[in-house]
């Protein structure tokens, strides 16, 4: 799925990355605890969570995988995590479902999760 | 020649060293991410990189979350990256109980912030191929190595 696909089923605006939403992503996961999300194995190119403070965009660089982070719940992060992420080459949206429903919306719309099959 | 290998796997090749102070929220992770920018450019495993990122990283917020301040230095080697985060600090009382999944001293504010999960200490054995804890009531030390298999 691009990143443009995700943007559209989640009806998300686009806060940092606008000029990478033609990439691919293949895989997502949602959490609202970080510590969960570095130990988690899978490939993650998308994040979708609810935390909105510095450590999400150091977590999403410290995994390596991470594409994408969507703010759920209509959560808006401060300029210093946005320009924490522009650093980090991330894309970073905003959307106003919650964290449960906007990960069922990608989920039915084909992105899974490889290590959940 | 087998020597020789091993006198140049012995040999530190590169090393960082970092002041870490405690419940600095706001530089957590600036270790971790000077860590990958190394090691990119030492075009190292992209799993090797990963493993010693996420290691060095849950090491680095548990001495700021529990400790009053440490140290972390990292060397790598021709066949191995060694971690080793040092605090002073109360130290840990159960090393066995803390290696649980799911076990956390950590107070609320931390688990906002989305850590405290009692992820930290089985993560870091998890991603490195040695770990060591040696802890008194003076404080912590972790040694980690992640070989470059």
């Amino acid at each position: 799925m691009k990143l443009k696909e995700v943007k559209e089923i989640l009806n998300a605006e686009v806060m940092v990355g606008e000029e990478k939403l033609e990439e691919e992503v293949f895989t997502a996961c949602g959490a609202d605890l970080m510590s969960d999300v570095l130990a988690s194995r899978d490939e993650k190119a998308v994040l979708l969570t609810g935390l909105t403070n510095v450590q999400v965009i150091r977590t999403a660089e410290v995994v390596g995988d991470i594409k994408c982070i969507v703010f759920v719940r209509g959560k808006t992060p401060g300029e210093e995590i946005l320009e924490l992420a522009k650093k980090a080459g991330l894309v970073i949206m905003k959307t106003k479902y919650p964290l449960y429903i906007a990960c069922g919306l990608l989920y039915s719309n084909g992105l899974t999760c490889r290590s959940g099959e | 020649m087998g020597l020789l290998v091993e006198v140049v796997n012995e040999m530190v090749l590169y090393s960082l060293d970092f002041d870490v102070k405690a419940r600095d929220f706001d530089s957590a992770g600036e270790v971790s991410s000077n860590l990958r920018s190394v090691l990119k450019q030492l075009s190292l495993n992209p799993d090797v990189v990963r493993r010693s990122c996420i290691a060095c990283y849950e090491a680095e917020m548990n001495i700021i979350i529990h400790s009053y301040g440490g140290h972390m230095e990292i060397e790598i080697f021709g066949d191995k990256i060694r971690i080793t985060a040092e605090d002073t600090g109360p130290g840990i009382e159960d090393i066995e109980l803390a290696m649980k999944e799911g076990y956390s001293t950590a107070p609320e504010e931390i688990r906002e912030m989305g850590f405290g999960a009692g992820m930290g200490l089985p993560n870091m054995k998890e991603n490195s191929d040695f770990m060591d804890i040696k802890s008194s009531k003076n404080g912590t030390t972790v040694v980690m190595e992640i070989l470059f298999k």
